[in-house]
């Protein structure tokens, strides 16, 4: 099995004949008021690929009352299905609990390129805002005729529309789109409210889907159940690209009601119970080759740096040469960080039904559309016959946009008539994951004698380019990315890798953090008066300003035994700045975070509650890659298994957490499931100088290397 | 055949499930995890490891918090199995899940019914812990997505609306 290769995101070309989809869901939905829109961005794409062009998300509201929005997001835990709903019931005048989002079914739902990229509330947040608009105003059209009020005399509010002047004389939405057939494209010449007029959008909600979540209800792939699905184990080489030699079945299928199946590179084997399929599955004897390579986590980055293609100069200003020779100082330094897991605890899982032509797809996906293309290719069916419906997703992170399980799971309801469920076990998760790509930034800069940066070199291998461009006043600067994607060309990971919650910003944001600190050094200046002096952009100044007050900074250059670091960064079109104060046990390495201050501009905010969890989400996660997390290997053989080598954070690393959102309600509103995590690495590299004068380049700083470190020192 | 009798020897098993009755005709050595999944439908339960290091699979026998995952079915006999499904009574939610949905203690859901779990049996004993205690009590129940501070939060203001553990 060829697991290196990571789909070509977004998407995988197709054919639809969208006509046809679009009657049946039509057909589907029912009678009522719908309202086709689009998705600013997206329509391009589509065009390009031969994709629906005239709309990709549309609403309903229902004979009775229900209001619908019909998207291909999907919900993981980032709370979209929350403020999504949110913004829909502001812009209509109606109640939020009257508001069903039906995500990521795509039958139902119009293309969707995938959830990722903390893009569904920035893009396609305005567009289902400006839809909501629209629909209040057909909703007004049509009481205005009921009640025969003109528009201007009439008001809605709570799904209920009223003349001004007599209360009495209302009418509801369901009774307006009572015996409605009427279908619209939105023109998107209605405004949307302003932030005065906000009644939902930035008040604070609680999850719309926490009850089925804490009674166990919440449905996720691996909860379907039908009468007579198998469950399917599948032999796992030992390491990537290794070539089954022999294979003895014999005894696998001699268990009571296994079915063995052996297709090309597939051997699994079914059961009606998982654990018995396990079990069975341990029965075969199988040999392989492994192929040769002496790559580990230690030797990556010589290999890294030999196989780099060509930079690219991603952004530059000035003279960099003319920069250097006018430096007072500079400093030169490289970055490392080694592969990342993602580690949701739902490891990736998968059921396909096929009856007669029909094939349907449960699974844990953030790109249900291209898993639909990819099912459809494999089985050689046209892609219309192809069905993935909605499930919660148990944590995605970026793991989840390939769909290697959904394939297998397909190839083997196909091969056995019947339905299959394959759920990946904590080894196949580690094993199969797509990581975050092990990177290198050499970093040289300078400084004038005057404090203020005089040259900036940077120079980023494998990461790719989000986070790479600096956002500090330099007159001479370049940035040169190699490799701009966070997969690699043939030859350069021994495994797949992908995007990790925000993509490349982690490792950029870890080097340019950390050097912009060796420089305040260098000046022998306080990190934040540092940065205040080199940086003129006023909202990003405002976000380190905030944070250092609300973290109550003193002033002094590091290292100040402390213990005290700081961080910028952007992400999503986010600004964040964190504040960190650590504790390093100087005999064990053992770096301990007991309080991070983050504050964050992210323009509109939609459920300040679901940012706010966000950003703790970011910067509890966010421990893991600065201090523990590294995928260990031996050629192409993952030795990281499970959560006893791999350790993610737990409750007793997690820090005093302070959040500060920016009131910025006239801005657009901007990415949040991603930017708090970028400062991590560099926060607390920079509080571990601060408290011990040593500086950390390589991520995850661990014991072991804070020791080394130390003892180098 | 040796094979056959290896892997499936029916037994006859009996326990308490969320308070009722109920027999098995089960290989006794099957994990909990997978007879409550599979056989029992109880799908609240969750596989996150296997080798019980997150607790997703955390369930309760005889008020201990024990890993499904790792128990054998067997070893339940003639004991009281209490999972997700069967905390609320009577359609009224526990305190905790109460708790967890308040403080939004969760996102993607998915060690919900584990850390739920874990955190009753550890109430059932220490009715009024410390923060300190609880971060101790939950330490080994992992969550990805960083919900972390405010399960200990939900697990504080659950323990201040219960009575007795219960």
């Amino acid at each position: 099995m060829n697991s290196n290769q990571t789909p070509d995101l977004p998407f995988k070309g197709g054919s639809l004949d969208f006509d046809l989809n679009r009657r049946e869901f039509i057909k589907l939905v029912g009678g009522g008021i719908v309202l086709y829109f689009t998705i600013g961005e997206i329509p391009l794409l589509a065009q390009r690929r031969n994709l629906p062009t005239d709309f990709n998300a549309f609403l309903r509201i229902g004979e009775d009352g229900r209001i619908s929005c019909f998207t291909g997001k999907i919900e993981m835990g980032q709370g979209v299905i929350t403020s999504l709903a949110q913004m829909l019931a502001d812009e209509l005048d109606a109640p939020l609990d009257a508001v069903d989002m039906v995500l990521g079914d795509t039958d139902l739902c119009p293309w969707d390129m995938g959830t990722f990229g903390s893009m569904t509330t920035r893009f396609f947040g305005p567009a289902l805002r400006a839809a909501g608009a629209e629909a209040r105003s057909i909703l007004l059209e049509l009481a205005a005729e009921r009640l025969k009020v003109p528009v201007p005399n009439l008001v809605a509010e709570n799904g209920i529309v009223f003349a001004r002047s007599n209360r009495n004389n209302s009418i509801s939405y369901a009774a307006l789109a009572k015996g409605k057939k009427i279908e619209r494209h939105s023109t998107g010449k209605v405004g949307v409210k302003k932030p005065s007029e906000f009644k939902i959008i930035g008040k604070s909600v609680t999850r719309q889907d926490a009850t089925e979540k804490i009674t166990g209800k919440a449905k996720y792939a691996g909860d379907l159940r039908f009468p007579d699905m198998l469950y399917a184990k599948i032999l796992r080489p030992p390491a990537h690209d290794a070539k089954l030699v022999d294979i003895d079945l014999s005894e696998a299928k001699q268990v009571e009601g296994t079915v063995v199946v052996q297709e090309r590179d597939l051997v699994a084997v079914l059961h009606k119970y998982p654990d018995v399929a396990e079990k069975a599955l341990s029965k075969i004897k199988s040999k392989y080759e492994k192929p040769a390579s002496d790559l580990d986590e230690k030797t990556i980055f010589d290999h890294l740096l030999k196989v780099a293609p060509e930079g690219k100069v991603s952004s530059a200003s000035g003279d960099v040469q003319k920069g250097k020779h006018e430096s007072e100082a500079s400093v030169e330094a490289i970055y490392y960080n080694d592969y990342v897991a993602h580690a949701p605890i739902e490891p990736h899982t998968a059921v396909v039904k096929i009856e007669g032509t029909k094939v349907t797809v449960w699974a844990s996906t953030q790109t249900p559309f291209s898993a639909k293309e990819e099912v459809a290719k494999e089985l050689g069916v046209p892609s219309e016959q192809v069905r993935v419906m909605p499930v919660f997703v148990g944590g995605g992170f970026g793991g989840k946009t390939r769909n290697l399980q959904i394939v297998e799971t397909a190839r083997l309801a196909k091969l056995t008539g019947k339905p299959v469920q394959v759920a990946w076990n904590r080894k196949e998760e580690f094993f199969f994951d797509a990581f975050r790509p092990a990177a290198i930034v050499k970093v040289n800069a300078g400084i004038k004698r005057s404090a203020s940066i005089s040259f900036w070199d940077y120079h980023v291998y494998f990461a790719g380019e989000r986070g790479a461009q600096h956002f500090y006043d330099i007159p001479n600067s370049q940035t040169v990315v190699y490799n701009s994607s966070w997969v690699g060309a043939a030859g350069t990971h021994p495994f797949a890798t992908g995007p990790w919650r925000a993509p490349g910003n982690n490792t950029n944001t870890f080097a340019r953090e950390s050097h912009i600190d060796l420089l305040a050094a260098k000046a022998e200046m306080d990190p934040v008066e540092f940065r205040l002096k080199n940086l003129s952009n006023p909202a990003m100044r405002r976000v380190l300003q905030t944070a250092a007050e609300k973290y109550g900074w003193k002033p002094a250059k590091a290292p100040s035994s402390r213990g005290v670091g700081v961080a910028c960064g952007v992400d999503a079109g986010t600004l964040v700045a964190a504040i960190a104060e650590v504790q390093v046990e100087k005999a064990s390495g053992n770096v301990l975070v007991k309080r991070v201050v983050c504050v964050q501009d992210m323009g509109l905010v939609i459920n300040p509650e679901g940012a706010t969890i966000q950003m703790e989400g970011c910067i509890t996660m966010g421990l893991g890659y600065a201090l523990f997390e590294q995928i260990r290997f031996k050629g192409k053989e993952i030795l990281d298994q499970n959560f006893d080598t791999y350790e993610i954070p737990r409750f007793s690393w997690v820090p005093k957490i302070e959040t500060i959102i920016i009131d910025n309600k006239e801005s657009d509103p901007q990415g949040g499931g991603e930017p708090a995590i970028v400062t991590m690495g560099a926060v607390i590299a920079n509080a571990i100088y601060d408290a011990v004068g040593v500086r950390m380049y390589h991520l995850p700083m661990t014991r072991e290397r804070v020791k080394e470190a130390l003892k180098k020192s | 055949m040796k094979i056959l009798e290896e892997i499936i020897m029916p037994e006859q098993i009996q326990f308490k499930l969320n308070g009722k009755s109920i027999q098995l005709n089960v290989d006794g050595e099957r994990k909990l995890l997978w007879v409550l999944r599979t056989d029992l439908g109880l799908t609240g339960t969750k596989y996150g490891c296997g080798e019980n290091l997150c607790g997703a699979c955390t369930v309760i026998v005889n008020d201990e918090a024990v890993r499904s995952c790792q128990m054998m079915v067997k070893e339940v006999r003639g004991k009281e199995v209490m999972t997700i499904e069967g905390l609320s009574k009577e359609n009224k939610l526990h305190p905790l899940q109460k708790a967890f949905a308040e403080h939004d203690a969760l996102q993607c859901g998915y060690c919900t019914p584990g850390m739920i779990m874990n955190a009753y049996a550890f109430l059932r004993k220490n009715p009024h812990p410390t923060a300190d205690e609880i971060i101790g009590a939950m330490d080994d129940n992992l969550c990805r997505c960083g919900a972390h501070r405010r399960i200990v939060q939900a697990v504080e203001t659950a323990s201040q609306k219960m009575e007795g553990g219960y």
